[in-house]
């Protein structure tokens, strides 16, 4: 929540969180991929379990990394506006010492990148901040399905919570109960679409977190009208897979 | 007849599309900027080499009228940004342009850690003693006893002595001059701009409409010929000896010249040993 809403004025930031070591690598390189594709900040927020945890990591052949950069300018200086959005309101991005000799200020500015204070510049640069980001959601959001195809009890968590959840989800398959887990590795933007349409085939929702209840609150929204229940985790250890199952099982009734 | 032209020298240092500037009648930062356009004018300096970060506050402002890529950061974070451009670029010298505030209060650990770590960049503070731009607040600067907005009683504060804390730090050049001393003030740029390493140059600088009202310091010639009354010059003095008491003695001069191994250097040799393992 803090990452999204941080500070005072609006925009929107990606933010994503690992469930795993590996995940912690291959995330810290998507996070400065997404950075340099939409000129956003990206976060990695990884829950206290994974800070800690210690696990087999698997470091791939520098060739086999994927790496994006940033669109260059595609003019001389002189013509380049450093703001100036294409098609996808993304602008392209001049690095420091190639000749551009462009001002960035985090003051709303106009297309050259100087402050302007005008209410007609702050409202289309907060629209552009926005737009990039909510047009484009469905290209950046990334999520972990198991079991959600025909899912009727449907887990949402994130991070180190979602590896209790997907044991308890197979258990509870196990028995009979069509459970699912539904695990953001997005945090931001929010998969509200995803959600909505998942909410049709839903008779309840169960949504982990490792705090007193933050993300719980979208996830009621997206789901409306499906019953939440929601399983708070305070102190330093994750849910057991127990608790999840017996949240399940209560569900199922 | 003599060709005249509408053109200044130093035109080509500056945005001049962004003119005029929002620095007040008698202000000392036009002074600093003019001090370091001089400066790269006098080294051919290459702008397409330069990078100006600045923070928050009226002397962050600068970084917007120089005419080489700038970045004007979220406050106190000028230092924090430029450490960041320079190790993406070892090849850029960076300028950080920025006031007592933003580089003492609230960015005062990323001076001292970047200066322990002696980065590459000339940080170059204009002092005025308050926060001008918000309407002349208490900062790290501010001398005991000083009135300003939020202590109408007077300062019970001990300020900060810059330059003595540039050096403690590890900083490589440590300079202070005023905005009396153009010629000086412009040598000591000159040399940081060639230095390597973590170089810090401290400008006072008169504050007449905020600071100067609050301690009724008369207009602008008045606290610059106050300037020149207080100040002593004194090379090569230790830096922590270097006093600062705008009412009674500033002492002026460059206080440490030295070398040591630079950050990002010493980044580069470490990839590079890590690749050769």
């Amino acid at each position: 929540m803090q990452c999204r809403w941080g500070s005072h004025g609006d925009y929107e930031i990606i933010a994503l969180v690992p469930a795993s070591v590996q995940e912690m690598f291959d995330l810290t390189i998507e996070a400065f991929n997404l950075s340099e594709r939409y000129r956003v900040p990206t976060m990695v927020m990884a829950d206290e379990v994974i800070g800690h945890v210690r696990e087999r990591l698997v470091i791939p052949d520098p060739n086999n990394i994927t790496i994006m950069n940033r669109k260059k300018p595609d003019r001389p200086p002189g013509e380049y506006l450093p703001f100036q959005p294409g098609e996808d309101l993304v602008p392209p991005m001049a690095c420091f010492g190639e000749g551009y000799h462009f001002h960035a200020t985090g003051l709303t500015h106009d297309e050259r990148g100087y402050p302007d204070m005008s209410i007609e510049t702050q409202e289309k640069l907060v629209r552009r901040l926005c737009e990039k980001i909510r047009r484009n959601a469905n290209k950046i959001i990334r999520l972990d399905k198991l079991f959600v195809d025909d899912a009727e009890i449907l887990v949402v968590a994130f991070g180190s919570p979602a590896r209790s959840a997907a044991s308890a989800v197979a258990t509870a398959r196990s028995e009979g109960i069509k459970a699912g887990l539904l695990r953001l590795i997005t945090i931001w933007p929010f998969p509200t679409e995803e959600l909505e349409e998942l909410s049709k085939q839903l008779k309840s929702a169960i949504v982990l977190e490792m705090n007193y209840g933050q993300l719980v609150r979208e996830v009621e929204r997206a789901v409306k009208p499906t019953p939440v229940s929601f399983l708070p985790k305070l102190g330093e250890e994750p849910h057991r897979p127990e608790e999840v199952l017996s949240a399940i099982r209560r569900c199922k009734g | 007849m003599t060709e005249t032209s509408s053109k200044h020298p130093l035109d080509d240092f500056l945005r001049m599309d962004r003119m005029p500037h929002i620095w007040c009648e008698g202000c000392g930062l036009g002074t600093t900027l003019n001090c370091f356009s001089q400066a790269l004018k006098e080294l051919d300096f290459d702008l397409n080499r330069l990078a100006v970060v600045s923070g928050i506050g009226c002397a962050g402002r600068a970084s917007g009228y120089v005419n080489a890529d700038a970045f004007h950061t979220t406050h106190g974070r000028a230092i924090a940004f430029a450490t960041g451009v320079k190790i993406a670029d070892p090849n850029l010298k960076i300028v950080v342009l920025s006031g007592d505030g933003d580089l003492f209060a609230i960015g005062g650990n990323h001076f001292i850690h970047a200066a322990r770590r002696n980065v590459d960049m000339l940080v170059i503070c204009s002092n005025n003693f308050n926060y001008g731009m918000t309407g002349g607040q208490v900062g790290p600067t501010t001398p005991s006893h000083a009135l300003t907005m939020t202590t109408p009683y007077g300062n019970i504060e001990h300020p900060f002595n810059l330059v003595a804390l540039a050096a403690a730090s590890g900083a490589v050049f440590v300079s202070r001059w005023t905005a009396l001393h153009v010629r000086r003030l412009t040598e000591s740029i000159k040399k940081g701009l060639q230095k390597k390493g973590f170089s810090f140059i401290e400008v006072i600088v008169p504050c007449p409409e905020i600071y100067g009202r609050y301690n009724k310091l008369g207009d602008a010639l008045k606290m610059i010929r106050d300037l020149k009354t207080n100040s002593v010059i004194k090379y090569g003095v230790p830096a922590h000896e270097a006093e600062i008491d705008p009412d009674r003695r500033i002492v002026l001069g460059e206080f440490v010249d030295t070398e040591k191994p630079e950050y990002s250097d010493r980044i580069r040799a470490l990839v590079e040993r890590s690749k050769g393992e």
